[in-house]
């Protein structure tokens, strides 16, 4: 049932309890779901069954029809050669693409793109539209679909010869978000996870922006085979984009404080297969930090798992619940709109079992091979201080923050106790372009700010024993 | 080439970065003297290492733990430090411009590369990118790339030898612009990395290797050569998008700074101490107050290069 990582081409096409991301009208609406038969998602004002998109490939663009038992979806007609189709492309890429095509003549005739045609006649007084309410619930009540409908709209505005080439485009795609929605379904990624929630839900996720994610597992090394420690406190994304990195190797330690382990929700969504879910394993620091020897403790110790273990269940039910109003019911929408409950619940398989004491003695006797933290509401020096002797000699560790202070704090004294070299702290800065013939320019509205991450590398503590004086 | 020294990559569990692993004779290790000043040294039993610290004897490292503080004749030290891409970065020779760590990571990132995948990469240069390329899709993936330099690609197949990356990557030669990507991998290709002068030439081969949904990305260092190559990806690709991505780095120190604590009715005020007129005429005075304080540091690097990516579109 469940399709391997490691071929990756069979992750390409979605199966019946396969989780996805459905971006509705280019951004407007981010909604994570899982496939079910039942599996309903709310579009306008029409429920329309997630079960056509079982079996397809991911990438594939769906639009609303009406047929006989209701509006259901169905994949759109990608019609390459022909501009003027509203089905094809997506949303606002889509636009782009078609001022491309339009325009590539004159490009290549080295000529800037003259638009003869200005809005001075323009006036806003809402007579511009001829067709009403009424007609266009006509047309549709006789099977018209949402080209046709927008093609009448176009037919009967007074207005829309006189616009420039570019509003007219505008128009066009603000008629067809409305009259016929695109439903963009997408494979559920670190980089889609993590834009999602940036831009609908960025509290969850601690504000960490895609760029700054991929520098946190760049600069802590995170390949296959690796042992990496993580203080995750952003929903398990971070844990998730580090369990995809590893493909089933190596283990991801995600730690905690106390009893009750952090919120690991957004694991869920990725597609990781079984045997990369059973390199997730959730520890809390205090069994880190106990020393491997002493019998003593290890008696405690054991007493102390089966304990938590039991605490370890209610949480695990805890976070059911927590789940049930965001994904149990197999789908989770960050945009604004409603859904419908669906039926059938299909659970991904359980990632996060408790550590047990053997693979804990492993870390112990190696270290681990980095650490990363995402954590902003634990001190970040305490955290540091405690985890870094965890870490093997020469491993790097990258730690994330929304504020600068707790960073250099904790770089301050990372240096004076000499304890890490090659310590920087860096602040990612990420624009995006508008690239058209004649037009291109930075977008008009960026993120201003991804967060900081401080990075360094541990070096031997018995170095600092011999350490002449600088 | 010795198997069993230790490399970049812990593919072999044996290998990985642990308190027990230990610097032996053909190891690669990176010497740190500053953030700013790091080589790649191979371990080598004879040899020496000379700056501007004095003579540092190989022989005197083996056994010694990664990460440890080593010594010269003089009494200066170094840190031997195991590599990792993105050491390996800051130290490669350069042969290209090279690609750094903010556009490599967002590359990975959204080309969306993980274990098993399988990348083509035109041109390889000085194998900066490469090198992080192999480490996201070990153990079980690959990454083939293309450098029409004859001697370049040799160079880069040495170092990933010397990296231990070999069985990752494939250096071919060929020149991709002119000729394509070769067929074998047509339909095979997760993600396509193109960093070439007339990019726009290479997109309808990149499109012909890509999966559906596959990802492509281009970098370039000129506007132009981005809206060039827009114009042909929307040919055949979805989900055009360009990104510039950099990195501001900070300074952390501590200062001492003077206390401004107001004193009482400014009178009986006896300390020696310099004095300052506060705004309400108070006098101001007290022992210097330390804190941390960060600012961005004054140099960075303003530009490297476009990065435009670009999906597959997806036919039905």
């Amino acid at each position: 049932m469940r399709e391997s990582n490691s071929n990756s081409n069979s992750g390409r096409v979605t199966w019946e309890g396969c989780s996805v991301l459905l971006d509705i009208n280019d951004g407007d609406r981010l909604v994570f779901a899982r496939l079910s038969p039942a599996a309903k998602l709310k579009i306008g004002n029409k429920n329309c069954s997630l079960q056509p998109l079982i079996g397809r490939a991911f990438g594939t663009v769906f639009q609303v029809d009406n047929a006989p038992e209701g509006p259901c979806l169905s994949p759109a007609q990608v019609n390459v050669n022909n501009a003027e189709e509203i089905g094809d492309g997506q949303g606002s890429h889509e636009l782009r693409d078609k001022v491309n095509v339009n325009n590539v003549e004159e490009v290549r005739d080295g000529e800037v793109n003259v638009e003869s045609r200005d809005n001075r006649a323009l006036v806003d007084n809402n007579t511009a539209q001829s067709l009403t309410g009424e007609d266009i619930e006509a047309m549709r009540r006789q099977g018209a679909r949402g080209n046709e409908i927008i093609e009448a709209l176009i037919a009967n505005s007074a207005t829309f010869e006189k616009k420039t080439s570019f509003s007219q485009e505008k128009y066009r795609l603000k008629k067809q978000k409305k009259y016929a929605p695109k439903v963009l379904m997408r494979r559920p990624v670190a980089r889609s996870i993590c834009e999602a929630y940036f831009k609908k839900y960025p509290s969850k996720i601690g504000f960490l922006r895609v760029d700054t994610l991929s520098l946190l597992l760049s600069m802590a090394n995170v390949s296959s085979s690796s042992d990496i420690l993580v203080v995750d406190t952003v929903g398990g994304l971070l844990t998730g984009a580090v369990a995809e990195r590893l493909g089933g190797t190596g283990f991801v330690c995600n730690s905690y404080f106390g009893q009750a382990p952090y919120s690991m929700d957004i694991v869920r969504i990725f597609n990781l297969s079984d045997e990369i879910c059973k390199r997730i394993l959730r520890s809390p620091i205090s069994d880190l930090l106990l020393p491997k020897e002493s019998s003593e403790q290890i008696l405690q110790h054991d007493v102390c798992n089966v304990e938590s273990q039991s605490n370890d269940e209610t949480s695990a039910s805890v976070s059911m619940v927590e789940i049930s109003h965001t994904s149990e019911n197999g789908i989770s929408d960050i945009g604004t709109e409603n859904t419908e409950p669906a039926l059938e619940v299909r659970k991904a398989p359980k990632a996060g079992e408790r550590a047990q004491k053997e693979v804990i003695d492993l870390w112990k006797e190696n270290g681990f091979s980095s650490l990363i933290v995402a954590a902003p509401e634990l001190d970040t020096w305490t955290l540091v201080k405690d985890l870094l002797p965890l870490l093997a000699n020469s491993a790097p560790f990258a730690i994330y923050h929304q504020y600068l202070q707790p960073l250099a704090t904790c770089m301050h004294n990372l240096q004076l106790g000499k304890m890490a070299i090659g310590l920087q702290i860096s602040e990612p800065w990420l624009r995006e372009y508008q690239v058209l013939p004649s037009r291109t320019h930075p977008c008009m509205q960026m993120s201003a700010f991804g967060g900081y991450i401080l990075s360094g590398t541990k070096i031997c503590s018995t170095a600092n024993s011999i350490a002449p004086t600088e | 080439m010795d198997l069993n020294t230790d490399k970049m990559l812990a593919s072999d569990p044996a290998r990985k970065f642990s308190f027990n692993r230990t610097i032996s004779n053909g190891d690669l290790v990176i010497v740190y003297e500053r953030h700013d000043n790091m080589k790649a040294v191979t371990v080598s039993e004879g040899s020496v290492l000379q700056n501007r610290f004095g003579v540092f004897k190989h022989s005197e490292w083996l056994g010694k733990p990664f990460g440890s503080k080593i010594f010269s004749n003089k009494g200066g030290f170094v840190y031997l430090l195991a590599p990792t891409p993105e050491l390996w970065t800051l130290v490669l020779s350069h042969r290209t411009q090279i690609l750094y760590i903010a556009d490599i990571s967002f590359v990975v990132m959204y080309l969306e590369i993980v274990p098993g995948c399988l990348v083509l990469e035109s041109g390889t240069g000085s194998g900066s990118l490469t090198t992080s390329l192999a480490r996201a899709v070990a153990p079980t993936g690959h990454v083939y790339t293309f450098d029409f330099h004859e001697q370049r690609a040799g160079s880069a197949r040495d170092d990933f030898e010397r990296t231990g990356l070999s069985s990752l990557v494939t250096v071919g030669v060929r020149d991709i612009q002119g000729e394509g990507f070769p067929d074998e991998f047509t339909g095979s290709a997760d993600a396509v990395f193109l960093d070439l002068p007339q990019p726009w030439l290479a997109i309808p081969s990149a499109a012909k290797m890509l999966k559906q949904d596959g990802t492509l990305c281009s970098f370039s260092p000129c506007i132009e050569q981005v809206q060039r190559s827009c114009e042909v990806l929307q040919i055949s690709f979805t989900d055009i998008r360009t990104f510039e991505v950099l990195l501001r780095t900070y300074e952390v120190r501590e200062e001492k700074l003077e206390s401004t604590q107001r004193n009482g009715d400014g009178s009986n005020d006896s300390l020696p101490c310099k004095r300052r007129q506060c705004s309400d005429g108070g006098n101001v005075i007290r022992s210097p107050i330390s804190s941390v304080m960060a600012r961005p540091c004054g140099e960075a690097r303003g530009h490297t290069g476009y990065l435009t990516f670009a999906r597959l579109r997806c036919l039905i």
